[in-house]
């Protein structure tokens, strides 16, 4: 097996009295694409918050690209090069798709004006051209605000964004969720060049055929906790339903007696 | 795998695609109310066949009537200077509405150590401080204005980043603890005679010069650095700013304190301009300045607008303001017409909003 890429040392996270998140021990390789499953409130998005610095975890450690990390913000987990799609879409409607793409990470130039400093509009449409081009994703006009765009054309953004830039890991919460036919099979394009890329991936999903098709392991949450940890070769989507209904629970993983 | 007559190659930047700019409707509203004005000149029995536009009384090589347009724009220059930086505020999301106090409170305080010491060679009577504070260099002054208008609107970007108070509460403590500052200072007595160098900072046509000087400044600031984009995120989408690694408390620290800053600046104006400070000053200025935003297509949500539609917004309320002078509309009936309009506006784009988000 390859080099892993990332690994969580039983990561844990309470609100107040919500157990999201207990123990979870997860180890993602270079290269690998890896889909988490599990019900509604299963803790999917708590386990991306801890990892992208959205939120700190109450307990447990998080080792990336070789090394403990603690990011103190979303900015620091993507500067060490962790880039995400959030479920909730972090665009903001009145800017345009350039605008959306650099959010954050503006090309600028006299830098010496520091939070004046002026934006490089030029550089950044041009390697929003070039990036969509990439990933193929259509949009009708880049310098319109994306207020007016489809929930697919925003959904498109926000994964182009993460697909222009080159990053160690890219994690996304459930990218077709409300997607039509065509822009999720738009996605999952995007999705197979970061496989041929070579980009690990984690992916959250509801959707088994997607899953089924893209990815390498599937991990299964419930209540908090990973139950399974399975290679798709040797699973089904039945055997996974069992997983994530709690029919079934690997014997590695089996601590309800705590 | 892409049919490029959908996908971004060849699109460009297609001129015909962008949308059509509000503020070019702002522009075709403020003509269109010169020529209401322009007709009620001529048709109601009392005009007069007055014009409002137009010079009818052969004074000028001009066509226009040169001393109204001047008025107007003398009017509107000192409130715009604050416009300029409620519109900051409204386009990060918040609102502000201690500005109008603080001039008074900055007046006050600027005028303090701007004062000369003789006035027609008799000692000042309206000093306030010792002889030191006499006849500083006017850098001081404007420094010391500037300085509390940061400090000011320091408080408020704090409050409303840290203790996620709504900025309307926020600002409205800072609204009434502003007029107490104003009044406390020398318990209400107006403070007078300026250096000749500080009268100067407002003399005649300057407002103008200054409101259009930073009117520039803050077009270019919010239009192509750093700073305006960020504004507008905030506005637009917070939670998005934030998970895109923008400071945003930081960052809505320093629009609270550019804005302030503005109002202390037009303080400084309006004071020179008048030769005088009294604590009353500005009584107003945080609504009308919200309302030329507001009128100019700045969105209370947030997150839309520009200074160019603030600046037509001016004139519009400049004009409307003439034109009820200039209809002879007393002044009470002004300020519910003038309520009306703001409220108008407001509806307006509210109606512009939902027409917007129905199609997604
Ligand atoms: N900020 C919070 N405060 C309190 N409880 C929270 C918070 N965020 C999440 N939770 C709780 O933690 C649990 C896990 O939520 P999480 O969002 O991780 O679920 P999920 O697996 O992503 O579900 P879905 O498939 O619906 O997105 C839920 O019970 C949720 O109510
Ligand atoms: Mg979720």
């Amino acid at each position: 097996m390859s080099e892993v890429i990332l690994e969580t040392k039983n990561l844990t996270k309470h609100y107040g009295g919500v157990h999201a998140l207990n123990d979870a021990n997860f180890i993602l390789h270079k290269g690998e694409h890896v889909a988490i499953m599990g019900d509604n409130g299963a803790g999917k998005s708590t386990f991306v918050r801890q990892i992208t610095g959205v939120e700190q975890r109450t307990s447990g450690d998080i080792i990336f690209d070789g090394n403990p990390v603690h990011f103190a913000g979303p900015l620091d987990a993507r500067e060490a090069g962790i880039e995400t799609v959030f479920q909730t879409l972090a665009l903001a409607d009145d800017l345009d798709v350039p605008d959306n793409l650099f959010l954050g990470r503006e090309k600028t130039f006299m830098n010496w004006l520091g939070p004046f400093r002026f934006l490089d509009y030029k550089a950044m449409r041009q390697e929003t051209m070039a990036g969509l081009e990439k990933t193929a994703v259509k949009i009708p006009n880049i310098r319109n605000s994306i207020r007016n765009m489809s929930g697919g054309q925003r959904q498109c953004v926000a994964i182009a964004r993460t697909a222009t830039f080159h990053s160690k890991l890219t994690i996304m919460d459930e990218p077709t969720a409300a997607l039509g036919v065509q822009e999720t099979a738009q996605v999952e394009n995007i999705v197979r060049t970061l496989k041929e890329a070579g980009e690990p991936l984690i992916l959250i999903s509801h959707n088994m055929r997607q899953v089924m098709d893209l990815v390498d392991r599937i991990v299964v949450f419930r209540r908090g906790r990973i139950v399974a940890n399975l290679k798709k070769e040797e699973t089904d989507g039945q055997d996974i339903v069992a997983y994530i209904t709690g029919a079934k629970t690997q014997p590695e993983y089996d601590v309800e007696t705590v | 795998m892409s049919d490029t007559s959908h996908g971004t190659g060849g699109l460009k930047f297609d001129a015909k695609k962008r949308a059509w700019p509000n503020e070019l409707n702002i522009f075709f509203a403020l003509i269109l109310i010169v020529v209401i004005f322009e007709i009620l000149g001529q048709t109601l029995p009392y005009m007069n066949d007055q014009s409002f536009l137009f010079d009818t009384r052969d004074r000028f090589d001009s066509i226009f009537n040169e001393a109204r347009l001047r008025i107007i724009i003398l009017q509107v220059s000192i409130i715009g200077i604050i416009a300029l930086g409620v519109t900051q505020v409204i386009i990060s999301g918040g609102i502000d509405l201690s500005s109008g106090p603080l001039v008074g409170a900055t007046a006050m305080i600027v005028m303090s150590f701007a004062q000369t010491e003789l006035v027609n060679g008799n000692p000042n009577p309206k000093a306030v401080f010792g002889d030191w504070a006499f006849d500083l260099p006017v850098l001081l002054p404007i420094i010391v204005g500037l300085a509390f208008g940061a400090f000011i609107g320091g408080i408020n970007g704090a409050l409303i980043a840290f203790t996620r108070i709504p900025p309307f509460i926020a600002t409205l403590g800072m609204f009434l603890i502003c007029r107490g500052i104003a009044q406390a200072w020398t318990r209400g007595k107006p403070v007078s005679f300026p250096t000749e160098s500080y009268a100067a900072l407002g003399k005649g046509m300057m407002p103008v010069f200054w409101f259009l000087l930073l009117a520039v400044v803050c077009h270019v600031v919010l239009k192509y650095t750093l700073y305006g984009k960020h504004t507008y995120a905030i506005g637009s989408n917070e939670d998005a700013a934030r998970m895109s690694g923008i400071n945003v408390k930081r960052h809505k620290i320093r629009v609270y304190m550019i804005a302030s800053m503005l109002a202390a600046f037009a303080a400084i104006i309006l004071s020179s301009k008048n030769l005088t400070a009294q604590s009353g000053m500005g009584i107003f200025y945080e609504l009308y300045a919200i309302a030329m935003a507001v009128i100019g297509g700045v969105s209370l949500t947030g997150g839309r607008g520009s200074i160019i539609g603030t600046v037509l917004g001016a004139m519009v309320f400049g004009v409307i303001q003439s034109g009820f002078t200039y209809i002879k509309l007393d002044a009470f009936y002004q300020l519910m017409a003038m309520g009306a309009i703001i409220i108008a506006a407001v509806v307006l784009d509210k109606v512009r909003q939902d027409r917007g988000s129905s199609r997604s």
